[in-house]
């Protein structure tokens, strides 16, 4: 069997490919205020027993797992129709909605988990923003399974390379809590060749 | 850049340290000598009777706290390892590259070492005038500096270091003012024991910035034990002993020399044991880790990042840089060389 990627490194991968094997090859992880404050949320969104509420019971922290793809996560929400049944897992973001598609992905991806484990077809699940405090439902499209196994396949094939890929430095590098072990701009002025051939000089 | 933490140094005897809530607590005779929040501390060091509860262990372990312990008079017993930290692959390459190819990573290491050697005695001519025997050994390290830029052999390094080695401390004494010399005198490098004031000093700050590398080094990932120019030995921490090379001249002998110099020891700060043996003595030990304490807190500008830092920050510095050289990020091992 292959070895299973955290679902969580999808979100990683689509943030930035390098961050994604420093927190999941290199087994790196720092915190800032920005992954803290996504923590505390989670903390929150996690605890608590399951309830049912007009008609649907609220399961949290939902461990989820997929043999075909290889991956293993938690849900943060599943909420589960009591009358039909239907699966619609819920995902917890602490800023607002993105332009890409990078958190659709990811709860795509644990669709994808729910389907195989129990053997259903889900139609929609919903991206909770805490930052504007709005439910988002994202229909799960064909073209977004395409596009979330086309990225799985990526995050796979970089990770079993054991290869962490160069930073590309950019805006958002501000946001990243690890700036301080890939140091960017560092490693895209490599200037180690010039300065090991000065430690020989004699002037 | 990450801040720098405290580093305790407990040389009192009896006593015990625990965690209370988010704070360390050192008691004596159950009384409180100090509260600290334990998110402030990197390193503590225990020398002798000095009892840690389980809970503060496995806050050490888990949170990359480099715990060590030392017999009361300085000699290193044991460190705590917490959970292996970092990428296995790095680990590897590191392994991989230390015996297949360490060459050019001791090659720059010992160059480093070998420059900031000779700057220290260079300094020395420019503060207190020419001695011709310091002139000479200048021009022994430039030609040790030129063999080593062509040596193609690992064990070719550790030669042209040995004798560099020697030629500095030959004349390491006159880096000493005429009037600390009539004190103390230095007649080359010996140590287990050490066995004058000098060899005392410098080995005990030799071991302490030792173990900070070994625990920097854990902290990025990396194993302490196994190096590039020092060969593998059960027990020695032979990478942590590399990067030490970089920091001796500039920051351990010259802190040292310039201590002695000031005239903040003297000789009754150590103890003579019946066979030649030299140890400092409890108070003088406390002075020498603070001295160090406040050396690390200086800020210097480092000569490869070309930012502001501690001193107390370049093991974790340069144990990030070798990882990234290691993990092909950087061409080179850039190593410290101030300038």
């Amino acid at each position: 069997m292959m070895d299973a990627i955290a679902l969580s490194a999808l979100r990683h991968y689509a943030f930035c490919p390098r961050q994604c094997a420093l927190i999941h090859n290199e087994q790196l992880w720092a915190e800032n205020f920005l992954t803290a404050q996504g923590r505390i949320l989670h903390e929150r969104v996690d605890s608590g027993v399951p309830e049912t509420r007009k008609g649907i019971r609220y399961e949290r922290g939902v461990a989820v797992s997929s043999q075909a793809l290889g991956l293993i996560g938690k849900l943060d929400l599943l909420e589960v129709n009591t009358v039909s049944d239907a699966l619609k897992p819920v995902e917890y973001k602490r800023g607002r909605k993105k332009a890409d598609d990078s958190d659709s992905v990811q709860l795509c991806a644990q669709a994808l988990c729910l389907e195989e484990m129990c053997g259903v077809k889900i139609d929609e699940g919903v991206i909770w923003y805490g930052q504007t405090r709005r439910r988002e439902s994202v229909l799960l499209s064909q073209r977004l399974r395409d596009t979330t196994r086309a990225i799985i396949a990526d995050v796979r094939t970089m990770l079993e390379s054991g290869h962490t890929p160069a930073p590309v430095y950019g805006k958002h590098c501000k946001a990243c809590s690890l700036i301080d072990a890939c140091q960017p701009q560092e490693i895209a002025n490599d200037h180690s060749q010039a300065y090991v051939a000065a430690l020989f000089n004699i002037e | 850049m990450r801040k720098l933490q405290n580093t305790l140094y407990i040389t009192r005897q009896g006593c015990y340290l625990h965690k209370e809530r988010e704070t360390l607590v050192v008691e004596c005779e159950r009384k409180k000598l100090i509260q600290l929040p334990v998110h402030a501390i990197a390193n503590i060091f225990c020398f002798g009777n000095v009892l840690v509860s389980p809970y503060l262990l496995g806050f050490c372990g888990e949170n990359q706290v480099n715990l060590a312990f030392y017999s009361e008079y300085g000699k290193f017993l044991g460190r705590l390892q917490g959970r292996q930290s970092g990428n296995v692959l790095l680990r590897r390459a590191q392994y991989r590259i230390s015996a297949e190819a360490p060459l050019d990573i001791a090659r720059n290491i010992i160059a480093a070492k070998i420059q900031s050697a000779r700057r220290v005695l260079q300094r020395r001519q420019r503060n207190h005038g020419a001695h011709e025997d310091v002139t000479i050994a200048i021009r022994q390290l430039n030609a040790s500096l030129k063999k080593l830029q062509s040596a193609d052999h690992i064990d070719q390094v550790r030669g042209i270091e040995g004798d560099a080695a020697a030629q500095y401390f030959a004349v390491f004494r006159y880096l000493l003012t005429d009037k600390t010399r009539q004190q103390f005198d230095f007649n080359g490098r010996n140590r287990r024991p050490p066995r004058d004031p000098i060899n005392a000093m410098l080995s005990l700050l030799y071991s302490i910035v030792g173990k900070e590398i070994s625990g920097a080094l854990q902290g990025v990932g990396l194993d302490p034990q196994v190096g590039f120019l020092h060969a593998d030995r059960p027990g020695r921490d032979s990478l942590a002993q590399d990067i030490l090379e970089e920091f001796r001249a500039w920051w351990i002998d010259r802190m040292v020399i310039s201590m002695l110099n000031r005239g903040q020891f003297a000789d009754k700060d150590f103890i003579y044991a019946a066979s030649g043996a030299v140890e400092l003595k409890d108070d003088s030990r406390k002075a020498l880790f603070q001295a160090l304490q406040m050396r690390k807190q200086e800020k210097i500008q480092h000569p490869y990042l070309e930012e502001e830092v501690e001193i107390g920050l370049l093991p974790h510095i340069q144990a990030q840089l070798l990882a990234r050289h290691l993990r092909g990020d950087l061409a080179c091992y850039p190593p410290f060389l101030m300038r």
